[in-house]
């Protein structure tokens, strides 16, 4: 039985030390991560939906959706208010179309989807590693992985994942996936975009559409409100949007962080590995320092304390 | 003498109007009546666009020729470099619409004129003309008001005879 030295101690203290001096280096860096260099994304110009919900038509062929309740030319869905709250993505519908009516304005019509975020909040939460942030720029799922915790549907800032409630032995989370088992991964436009009549959305590299977008707001001040959603939203969005009208007034969360959601755990997750893996040994390390040239294995130490001094 | 001159200028006067008309109606001589917009029918039937009637409707060909027709320009945009433009020889929408979708990496070619470097595709060229001064005038916006739809587009928009039959429940949400 080797007792422990105090060389030895002082060794395994000094390399715990550098694990957390180590820590905070590692922490900065991803900060400053701004997601895939060529990561793909789609700039939604919100003053040219007329709501025709022709993209709403595109996912549901494009994705093999069942049914909808309603035929995709019936405009009384955007007077639906389920659950009290405007339509929603659901298991059906990857994609949604909502009518907002702002004050003295035109009525603007606003799509929702996944918006494919630079640093998902989805991804983070998902303890069964079911997410995945593509190169392209896509935020996929394994669905066979999916135990349908439904933790990404509380994460997600812009309540895009849905759920397929309607299964009784397998619920899983759905949700759209930028097209990209059938069309991204080659390159190719998602069918929303292709759908559109109105030239709503571009497709591309998130980098352009970025300084696309600011050039139509230098352009057109008037028609545009200056700014540009989701390029700083929780870390940067795939998807941007612009609009005529203050983007609250389209229903829009603009009380976002700039920051990426994890970076509200990150501090504290970084800690948990060290935690568990170093403190075991440092505090083991304290006790046998400190009961030092006493006996051992003589059970409950703290119990048998004063007769070991006999 | 009196006669004489006003005859003068009541011709002056006419000859006046004459040249106003003929300015307005300088690259109008040989505009077709009617255009049959059919590249992109597949989920829609092509239109047939009566081309004579909203010659007489609109304010001139620049409502939505641009800078092309030789009549003066009405978008501040196009005016900037365009005011004082001669007719062109390409007039048509799919001249400089091309029918293949926009993308980020389209938009932002080097070789695209500054100017003219977000344009929209043909199908939203369209669209966005046609449908935006719809909305203005108060014509009609719906989609089949102008397009009558294919099968093709019945099955796509799950409507007419692929309505939904409504077995489906609604628990979605």
């Amino acid at each position: 039985m080797s007792k422990i030295t105090r060389r030895k101690f002082l060794a395994g203290s000094m390399a715990g030390g550098a694990a957390i001096a180590m820590a905070p280096t590692k922490k900065a860096f991803g900060a400053n991560l701004e997601g895939f260099p060529d990561g793909m994304g789609v700039l939604v110009d919100m003053t040219r939906c007329v709501g025709c919900r022709s993209c709403e038509a595109a996912c549901n062929k494009e994705q093999n959706l069942p049914e909808p309740d309603k035929s995709f030319d019936d405009y009384s869905v955007f007077d639906e208010r389920p659950h009290g709250h405007y339509r929603r993505p659901t298991e059906k519908a990857y994609t949604v179309v909502n009518r907002y009516d702002p004050v003295d304005e035109q009525p603007v019509y606003r799509k929702i989807q996944c918006n494919h975020c630079n640093e998902p909040a989805c991804l983070t939460s998902c303890f069964v590693n079911a997410y995945t942030k593509t190169p392209e720029g896509a935020v996929i799922y394994n669905d066979k992985v999916c135990v349908g915790c439904r933790n990404c549907m509380i994460a997600c800032p812009f309540g895009i994942p849905a759920y397929s409630y309607s299964s009784a032995i397998n619920p899983i989370i759905k949700k759209c996936i930028f097209c990209y088992d059938t069309r991204l991964k080659n390159g190719q436009t998602p069918a929303c975009v292709e759908a559109c009549p109105q030239q709503v959305m571009v497709f591309g590299k998130r980098k352009e559409l970025i300084k696309i977008a600011h050039d139509r707001i230098r352009r057109s001040p008037v028609k545009y409100v200056d700014q540009v959603y989701g390029e700083k939203e929780v870390g940067g969005t795939g998807w941007l949007y612009l609009s005529g009208v203050p983007f609250q007034e389209a229903g829009f969360n603009i009380s976002l962080p700039s920051e990426p959601i994890i970076n509200n755990v990150k501090d504290f997750l970084a800690i948990v590995p060290m935690v568990l893996a170093i403190w075991p040994a440092l505090f083991t390390g304290f006790h046998l320092l400190a009961t030092k040239g006493k006996s051992h294995g003589h059970g409950d130490d703290h119990s048998h304390d004063g007769q070991e001094e006999h | 003498m009196v006669n004489t001159g006003k005859k003068f200028m009541a011709g002056l006067a006419g000859l006046f109007i004459c040249c106003l008309l003929m300015m307005n109606c300088y690259a109008m001589e040989s505009y077709p009546e009617e255009i049959e917009i059919d590249v992109l029918s597949e989920l829609y039937q092509g239109v047939v666009f009566d081309h004579g009637w909203h010659v007489m409707m609109t304010e001139g060909c620049a409502v939505c020729h641009h800078h092309t027709t030789g009549t003066p320009v009405v978008d501040s945009y196009c005016a900037k470099c365009h005011a004082d433009e001669k007719p062109m020889a390409t007039v048509s929408c799919q001249d400089c619409h091309s029918s293949e979708p926009v993308t980020a990496g389209s938009v932002r070619e080097k070789d695209a004129f500054l100017f003219h470097d977000d344009k929209p595709d043909l199908k939203a060229a369209y669209h966005l003309s046609c449908l935006g001064c719809h909305q203005e005038m108060g014509a009609p916006v719906g989609c089949q008001d102008c397009h009558a739809r294919t099968e093709a587009g019945d099955a796509f928009f799950r409507a007419g005879q692929f309505a939904p039959t409504g077995s489906a429940d609604s628990s979605g949400y």
